[in-house]
C-alpha cells in the first residue's frame, strides 16, 4: 500500500476531538503545590529591597523565595553563539537589577493557584527606576559599564562598493517590522517531579533531549537523573519549548521542596513572559540596471533582543543576514545586523524567524526598483530570479553555522503557473475597472526561499512487536504540526505494513538517548529520513529471517500489510511480521542466528539545509472610511520537494498566512514610553479571527525534491508565513495607489489613517 | 481562607456535587473538581473562546462564570459529544477535514458550533465565519473549521 503522498486524516485526532487529550494543565500529581511567579511592574530598575513576610503568612502558603534562596546559573544558549554574548544571559530570578516588565523576581509555593496568586501579590519589592532604553538603533548600556550592542553580524560577498559605484541606479529605503509572537493558544506549563532519584519534568516541547542536558547542568545532576515527558502540546511556533526560568524553577523547587510543583502560565504572563520575536528595523540600499536587475544589496539592520539574550543567541540575526538575498542572483551582498538589547520582552525565534523580516525588506526593495522603472512585479522578479541552471546555486554565505546552498529549484516555472492560474491580465483588468469605479483594491506579488532540515542528524528506532505492532521511537516534537501521521505514513510505506499497526513515540527522553526535537521545519527532512532509513533495516531483517524460515531467497520475498510472502504468489506460504518478530525474540534460536528483536535505531546525518521556495499573491481592499484593509483573495505557490501527506502541507500554509496576515495588519507589541506593555491581553494583542483570514488558494508543487535526502522532501512549516508581510505591503501601496507607502508593519488603522491622509 | 459552598453542577446529564470557594470560575471546577479537563483555558479573560461550553443549549465562556452561579444550569461540555465510541457528526467533520493542528481549541470550537447550529442549521458562508470569529485558532487559518462545520451542518440537515 503506499501512504507517502496520500492525505491521510491524522492519527492523533481522536483524543483531541473528544476532549481526551493531556495537555499539561491537564496532568494532576498527587500532593503537588502550585508556583506563581512574582514579576517586575517596571522596565528598568535597581532591586532595593524584597519583603516577603506577608506573603509567608498567608494560610496555604509553602514557600516564598528569591534569587538568594536558590543558587542557580543563568539560562545559556542552545543555539548560534557567536562569542562575547555570556554576559548578556537572563538570570532565573533577578537579583540586582529588573530589566523588563514582567521579568522573574521571587517565586511563591502554594496549595492552589488560586493561593499562590493571593500570595504573590503580598510580595512587595522595592525598585529605583532607571531610563528605559527602548529603541535599538541608539543602543545605551546593557548595565552600568556595558554596551547594549551585545553583537554585530556581518554576512557579504562580491565587492558591493564597486558594484554600487557602477550601478545606474540607487534607491535607500528604512523598513521596520513590528515586534510580534508566536502566541501558541495554550499558555505555558511546566511540572517538577522528584522521586528521589529521578527528576521529571512535565510539559516539555520542541527541544526536550536539549532541554534534559541543560536542566541536568543547571542543577547538578547527571543527564541521566533528568527525564522530559511531551504531552499534548497545544502549538509552538518557536517560541514554545525553549528553556526558560519557569522550567528551571518547577525542577529545582520540586527537589527541594520535595513535592510535585506545578506552574501553568496565564495569558497576561504569555504576553509579557515568552519570546517576543521580530522588531528590526533596516536601513537598506540597492544598486540596479535599467532592466531593473539588482547587482547589489547593501543592508543594515538593528534587531530588537530585548532585556536578554535568551536560548537562540544570535539564531535570529543570523538568518536574516542570510536568507535576506532570496531567489534573486544579486551578485554583490553585505548585510550586518546589530543585536541590540532593549528593556521589552527578550526575544527569540517565531516561525520563519529572519525571514518574514527578510523577504518583507528584500521584496519592499524590488517593489522599489519595478516602481521607479515602471516595471511589472512579475516582470522585475523574472529578471532578477536565479535561473535553473545555476541550481545548485551557492550563495557563498552561510546560515545557522552551513554553507547556504540552493539545492534545488524551478523558479521561474513556478512564477509563470503563479501567473496562469491568477490568470492575471484578467485579474489586472478586474482591478483596474474596480479602481475606476472607486474602490481601492490592489495587488502585491511576493517571491522568497525558505530553508528547511536543519542537521545536524536525527536518530529513529523502529520496532516490531510479537502481536505485529510497529513503533517509531523518535526524539524529534510535535507541537501539533501532524508529525505521528506523517512520520507514520513514512515507516508504514517501507516497512510494508498498514498505518493503524504503527504508533509514533516522541519527546519522551526515557524513550531514546537523543534527539534534536522540532524546530527550523526539520522533523519531515531529518526524522522522516532517519524512518526511512531505520523502517528500511528492520524491512531488510524481516526478509533475511523470513527467507531462513521459508527457504527462500531474501531477494524473492515481498512485505505487504504486514505479511512476507514470496512474490508473485500472494496465496502461497506466507509469516507475518508478528511471526518473524517471535522468530527473533530474546532468548529464541532465531535471535542467537539473525540476532534479537525485530527492531533497528538508524541515525540520518545533514550538514546542509534544503531550501524550498515559494510565491506569495494577495489582493486587498482599503476602506478609506474605517482605515481598515481587508484580504480579499490569498494565494501560495509552493514547491515543497514532495508532499508526505498534501493536506498536512496545506494546513501547515494556510496556517501560516493567517499568523503573517496577523503580524502585516493587527498583531504588535508595544510599549509606552516607560517601557510599560501596551499590548498584554487578546483586547490588545489581536490574533486575527475567521473574519480577517480568507480562504487560500494553493499552488502546491513536487517539480524540485531535494536530491539531499532519500524521501526528496523539503519542509512546509513555514513557507504559509514567509511572505506574508511582502504581499500585503505591496497590495496595499497598490490599493492606495502610492509606491512605497508601506514601510513598515504591521499596518495599523493608525498608519493606513496616516497614508490615507496624506 | 474564604470559606467554600457546595454546588451542584448539572455536566452532560451527570450531577457533580463540589465544594468551591464563591470566586472559583466555571473553567477551573470543571476541570479540577469534575475531572473534565477537555475545557480548555486559553487567556482567562473571555476573548479566546477555548473554553466555550454550553449552557442550556447557548455557547458560553466558562473562564467569565463562577461555578456558584450555574446551579440548575443543564452544562455540556466536549466530553459529552460523542455517544459511547461514536464520534458526534462535528467531530466527525473536523477529523475528515484537517480542522485541528494542536487542538487545543478544538473543543471550544466545537461546542461554539454546536450552540450556533443548534440556533441555526442553515448557518454558513459569511455568517457562519462571523460566528466562529468568536473564537481564536493559532494553527489552521480557520479554512478547515469553517468546512467542517458548514459539511457537519449538511449533514445534520440530512
Amino acid at each position: 500500500m503506499t501512504y507517502i503522498g496520500r492525505p491521510i486524516r491524522r492519527l492523533e485526532d481522536p483524543p483531541l476531538l473528544t476532549g481526551k487529550a493531556q495537555f499539561a494543565a491537564d496532568l494532576v500529581f498527587p500532593g503537588e503545590v502550585s508556583m506563581r511567579v512574582v514579576r517586575s511592574q517596571v522596565a528598568s530598575g535597581r532591586i532595593l529591597g524584597v519583603e516577603l513576610e506577608q506573603a509567608l503568612q498567608l494560610p496555604g502558603v509553602v514557600a516564598v523565595w528569591t534569587a538568594d534562596d536558590l543558587d542557580l546559573p543563568p539560562i545559556g544558549f542552545r543555539m548560534t553563539d557567536v562569542g562575547g554574548l555570556e554576559s548578556y544571559r537572563q538570570p532565573v530570578l533577578a537579583s540586582d537589577y529588573v530589566r523588563y516588565v514582567g521579568e522573574p523576581m521571587a517565586v511563591v509555593f502554594a496549595e492552589n493557584a488560586y493561593l499562590a496568586e493571593d500570595a504573590a501579590d503580598l510580595v512587595w519589592v522595592e525598585i529605583e527606576e532607571l531610563e528605559p532604553a527602548l529603541d535599538a538603533t541608539l543602543p545605551g548600556t546593557f548595565l552600568p559599564g556595558m554596551s547594549a550592542d551585545a553583537a554585530m553580524i556581518e554576512k557579504a560577498y562580491g565587492d558591493v562598493e564597486a558594484a554600487m559605484a557602477s550601478s545606474e541606479h540607487l534607491i535607500e529605503l528604512e523598513l521596520t517590522v513590528g515586534r510580534h509572537t508566536g502566541v501558541p493558544l495554550e499558555t505555558r506549563g511546566a511540572i517538577g517531579v522528584w522521586d528521589g532519584n529521578i527528576l521529571r519534568l512535565y510539559g516539555a516541547a520542541k527541544v526536550p533531549h536539549y532541554n534534559r542536558d541543560a536542566i541536568a547542568q543547571m542543577l547538578g545532576l547527571s543527564p541521566e537523573m533528568v527525564q522530559l515527558h511531551e504531552n499534548h502540546v497545544g502549538g509552538g511556533f518557536g517560541i514554545r519549548g525553549e528553556l526558560y526560568p519557569e522550567d528551571v524553577l518547577v525542577c529545582a523547587a520540586a527537589r527541594i521542596l520535595e513535592r510535585p510543583v506545578r506552574w501553568i502560565e496565564d495569558r497576561r504572563e504569555h504576553l509579557t513572559a515568552a519570546n517576543h520575536s521580530r522588531d528590526q528595523v533596516h536601513r537598506i540600499k540597492v544598486g540596479f540596471d535599467d532592466r531593473g536587475f539588482v547587482v547589489a544589496i547593501d543592508d543594515e539592520f538593528w534587531q530588537d533582543q530585548g532585556a536578554y539574550v535568551r536560548t537562540h543567541a544570535a539564531t535570529v540575526t543570523d538568518l536574516t543576514a542570510a536568507m535576506l538575498p532570496g531567489p534573486y542572483l544579486v551578485p554583490a551582498y553585505r548585510a550586518r545586523g546589530h543585536m541590540v538589547l532593549t528593556n521589552k520582552t527578550p526575544a527569540g525565534t517565531y516561525r520563519s524567524p529572519g525571514r518574514y523580516e527578510g523577504t518583507f525588506v528584500r521584496e519592499r526593495a524590488i517593489d522599489a526598483v519595478a516602481s521607479r522603472l515602471g516595471l511589472d512585479p512579475f516582470e522585475v522578479r523574472r529578471v532578477n530570479l536565479i535561473p535553473e541552471e545555476r541550481i545548485p546555486f551557492e550563495r557563498g554565505i552561510d546560515a545557522l553555522g552551513t554553507e547556504v546552498i540552493y539545492d534545488s529549484g524551478r523558479y521561474h516555472d513556478l512564477l509563470e503557473r503563479v501567473l496562469q492560474h491568477l490568470d492575471y491580465p484578467t485579474l489586472r483588468r478586474d482591478l483596474e475597472r474596480r479602481r475606476a469605479a472607486g474602490e481601492m483594491v490592489g495587488f502585491g506579488l511576493a517571491y522568497f526561499v525558505e530553508k528547511s532540515g536543519l542537521g545536524p542528524f536525527d536518530e529513529v528506532r523502529v520496532e516490531v512487536d510479537t502481536d505485529g505492532r510497529v513503533e517509531v521511537i523518535t526524539g524529534a516534537a510535535s507541537l501539533g504540526q501532524g508529525v505521528e501521521t506523517s512520520i507514520a505514513q513514512i515507516c508504514a510505506e517501507e516497512l510494508g505494513v498498514a498505518i493503524e499497526s504503527v504508533r509514533v513515540t516522541h519527546g519522551q527522553t526515557e524513550r531514546i538517548g537523543r534527539g534534536m526535537g522540532a524546530f527550523a521545519t526539520r522533523v519531515t527532512v531529518m526524522t522522516g529520513s532517519a524512518t526511512t532509513m531505520a523502517a528500511g533495516s528492520v524491512r531488510e531483517k524481516a526478509l533475511r529471517v523470513a527467507a531462513d524460515l521459508l527457504e527462500a531467497n531474501a531477494a524473492d520475498l515481498r512485505i505487504e500489510d504486514g505479511r512476507v510472502f514470496v512474490e508473485g504468489s500472494r496465496n502461497g506460504p506466507s509469516l507475518t511480521l508478528a511471526d518473524l518478530a517471535l522468530a527473533v525474540a530474546p532468548g529464541s534460536d532465531g535471535a542467537g542466528r539473525h540476532g534479537a528483536g525485530l527492531v533497528a535505531t538508524e541515525e540520518f546525518l545533514a550538514d546542509h539545509m534544503t531550501y524550498p521556495y515559494g510565491i506569495h499573491a494577495a489582493v486587498v481592499v482599503v476602506d478609506p472610511a474605517t482605515a481598515g484593509c481587508r484580504v480579499i483573495r490569498y494565494l501560495v505557490g509552493y514547491d515543497v520537494g514532495r508532499a508526505v501527506n498534501p493536506m498536512l502541507v496545506e494546513g501547515q500554509l494556510v496556517g501560516g498566512v493567517a499568523q503573517g496576515i496577523g503580524g502585516a495588519l493587527l498583531e504588535e507589541f508595544r510599549y509606552d514610553d516607560a517601557g510599560q506593555p501596551l499590548s498584554a491581553s487578546f483586547m490588545d494583542y489581536l490574533l486575527p479571527t475567521a473574519s480577517e483570514i480568507p480562504a487560500v488558494e494553493l499552488v502546491l508543487r513536487e517539480d524540485a525534491p531535494s536530491p539531499l535526502n532519500p524521501l526528496g522532501v523539503k519542509g512546509a512549516g513555514e513557507g504559509g508565513i514567509n511572505a506574508t508581510g511582502a504581499v500585503i505591503a505591496a497590495a496595499v501601496d497598490d490599493a492606495l495607489g502610492l509606491p512605497m507607502a508601506v514601510l513598515r508593519l504591521p499596518i495599523s488603522p493608525e498608519r493606513l489613517h496616516q497614508l490615507l491622509s496624506g | 481562607m474564604i470559606s467554600s459552598r457546595a454546588v451542584t453542577l448539572l455536566v452532560n446529564g451527570v450531577d457533580y456535587v463540589v465544594e468551591v470557594e464563591p470566586r472559583k470560575t466555571l473553567a477551573d471546577t470543571l476541570r479540577e473538581d469534575c475531572g473534565l479537563t477537555g475545557t480548555h483555558l486559553g487567556c482567562e479573560h473571555g476573548v479566546c473562546g477555548a473554553c466555550t461550553i454550553l449552557m442550556d443549549g447557548s455557547p458560553v465562556r466558562s473562564c467569565l462564570l463562577f461555578a456558584v452561579q450555574c446551579e440548575g444550569a443543564a452544562i455540556e461540555t466536549v466530553e459529552g459529544l460523542a455517544v459511547g465510541g461514536d464520534l458526534h457528526v462535528l467531530q466527525q467533520a473536523f477529523w475528515d477535514h484537517h480542522g485541528l493542528q494542536c487542538g487545543f481549541c478544538t473543543p471550544g470550537f466545537l461546542m461554539l458550533a454546536k450552540g450556533a447550529l443548534a440556533e441555526d442549521p442553515d448557518l454558513t458562508g459569511e455568517a457562519l465565519r462571523e460566528v466562529l470569529s468568536s473564537n481564536l485558532c493559532r494553527c489552521t487559518g480557520y479554512q478547515n473549521i469553517v468546512t467542517a462545520v458548514e459539511d457537519a451542518a449538511a449533514r445534520m440537515r440530512s
